[in-house]
């Protein structure tokens, strides 16, 4: 019924640091896509965040060829860095971390966005009023403001980065012990026919994510924010 | 009601009645085959349909233990045809078959690849050892006839211990074929047959001998609720016009 004897436990260390990594990255650049276009009224600012909801809405495999024709080593962001840097992605956890990513900023961004677009701009404007700079107005009156919406795309965008699997399976190569996440464990025990370890890696899978939640949702009641006016 | 819902609702209506009067379609049979079998199953797909109209031939491709999966979850199959006898025989094991039906068919090489792209790291199976080898695509071992063979070859020359933390494994034959082709490994390990698909990208260096022959056997899946239409396409593809497909896209007599 269920194999645990079979979980190769570095999936599952794999899994946890891939779906870290592309938390961390997609939470800097989500925020500050967010507030780049929260309050926009450039043209194209439509575009620009579609563009960049796009990899949330796309099917995982078609990002999956998408980021090996961007990375691979004919591209020409995996050519640049392999002639510049030496570096190649593919086949390696940091291009698992580069797909995770992918498909978990979206997830930030809209949230960021929202939570950017919903504070009142009014206290933004007397901030700058008595003096505070564009920097000061954004870290100790915008963010604080939006953090719990911040907060919400976030944890999404974590069990995400843990699921992901279409976009992996491609870049990263399913290299039991150097790439294969817990996703791919699943699909591989499934291939072979092994549900004992497919069954038991679900039930791993699906712990670790309720404990991902269970706690984000702890930190996020902590004190109740309020806007107080004036 | 008020008039736009009526309106919807006919609507609903009479497309529910015009989909349900489409006309059933004739007979139609799903073969699941193995990946490397892709090309020359369409091919003999296309042959059987013209000697029988009635017909509707439906293709699943993907790796042979892939396949099993989905005939042990209850897949509704018609044919199964696997790259190894080894998948065939856990089918029959799990009654999943029509033993009676079972047929080998055609037989295949495993073959050392690189990619065009470059000169070829590798000549010999033994030089994947080497330092002037990186990354080697092969199937999955547990799910990919493909992987299996190669790996049988490796253990059986002493070479896994030090190729195996160089292999990337794919999920069948044809995405390790993909990644010689993008040049994104230095080798790979894939049949003949997948090797002649992508002639201007990839180049076949050596035949690697495998431990066992390299056999696919076909068989009428025990669920079908088709089974002597079946049994007909089977006899067609073990037959001189299937024969004659199969060696056209470089297969040999079983």
């Amino acid at each position: 019924m269920l194999d645990w004897t079979g979980i190769d436990l570095t999936a599952l260390w794999l899994t946890l640091k891939v779906a870290a990594w592309a938390t961390l990255i997609a939470l800097v650049l989500g925020v500050a896509c967010g507030h780049a276009l929260a309050r926009a009224r450039w043209p194209g600012r439509r575009w620009l965040a579609a563009a960049l909801t796009l990899p949330m809405v796309l099917p995982p495999t078609v990002l999956g060829y998408y980021l090996i024709v961007l990375l691979g080593r004919n591209g020409p962001l995996g050519g640049w860095l392999l002639s510049h840097w030496g570096i190649t992605l593919m086949f390696t956890w940091q291009g698992a971390v580069v797909a995770a990513t992918a498909v978990a900023f979206p997830f930030v961004f809209i949230s960021a966005r929202a939570a950017f677009e919903g504070v009142d701009a009014r206290l933004e404007q007397a901030a700058r009023v008595l003096g505070a700079g564009e920097f000061k107005v954004f870290v100790q009156v915008s963010l604080p403001l939006a953090v719990r919406g911040i907060a919400a795309g976030t944890t999404l965008a974590f069990a995400r980065g843990m699921g992901e699997f279409g976009a992996t399976l491609m870049i990263a190569g399913n290299i039991p012990g150097k790439t294969q996440t817990l996703s791919l464990a699943v699909h591989d025990a499934v291939q072979s026919g092994n549900d004992a370890l497919a069954n038991a890696l679900v039930v791993l899978i699906s712990v670790v994510c309720m404990l991902a939640l269970v706690a984000s949702s702890h930190l996020l009641n902590a004190k109740p924010l309020s806007t107080a006016t004036p | 009601m008020r008039t736009p819902f009526r309106h919807t609702a006919v609507l609903a209506c009479a497309l529910w009645a015009g989909l349900g009067a489409l006309p059933a379609a004739a007979q139609e049979l799903t073969i699941s085959a193995a990946a490397s079998l892709g090309n020359a199953m369409r091919d003999i797909g296309t042959a059987y349909q013209a000697t029988r109209p009635g017909v509707k031939l439906n293709f699943n491709f993907a790796a042979s233990g892939a396949l099993l999966a989905q005939l042990q979850q209850g897949a509704p199959v018609d044919v199964f045809a696997s790259a190894d006898l080894d998948t065939m025989d856990r089918a029959q094991a799990a009654k999943l078959t029509h033993p009676e039906t079972r047929v080998n068919f055609a037989a295949n090489e495993l073959v050392l690849v690189s990619p065009l792209a470059r000169p070829p790291a590798a000549r010999t199976l033994a030089d994947l050892a080497g330092t002037g080898v990186g990354r080697i695509a092969v199937g999955t071992p547990a799910s990919v006839p493909a992987g299996r063979y190669a790996q049988a070859a490796l253990e059986a020359q002493g070479l896994w211990s030090a190729v195996s933390p160089k292999l990337v494994f794919a999920d069948n034959v044809r995405q390790a074929l993909n990644y010689v082709s993008r040049a994104e490994v230095d080798a790979g390990l894939v049949y003949r047959t997948d090797a002649l698909i992508d002639k201007a990208q990839v180049r076949i260096d050596a035949v690697v001998p495998t431990v066992q022959p390299v056999l696919y056997p076909i068989a009428v899946v025990a669920a079908s609720t088709n089974a002597a239409a079946a049994a007909e396409f089977v006899r067609f593809a073990a037959g001189p016009p299937g024969q004659a497909v199969l060696a056209r896209h470089g297969f040999r007599a079983p």
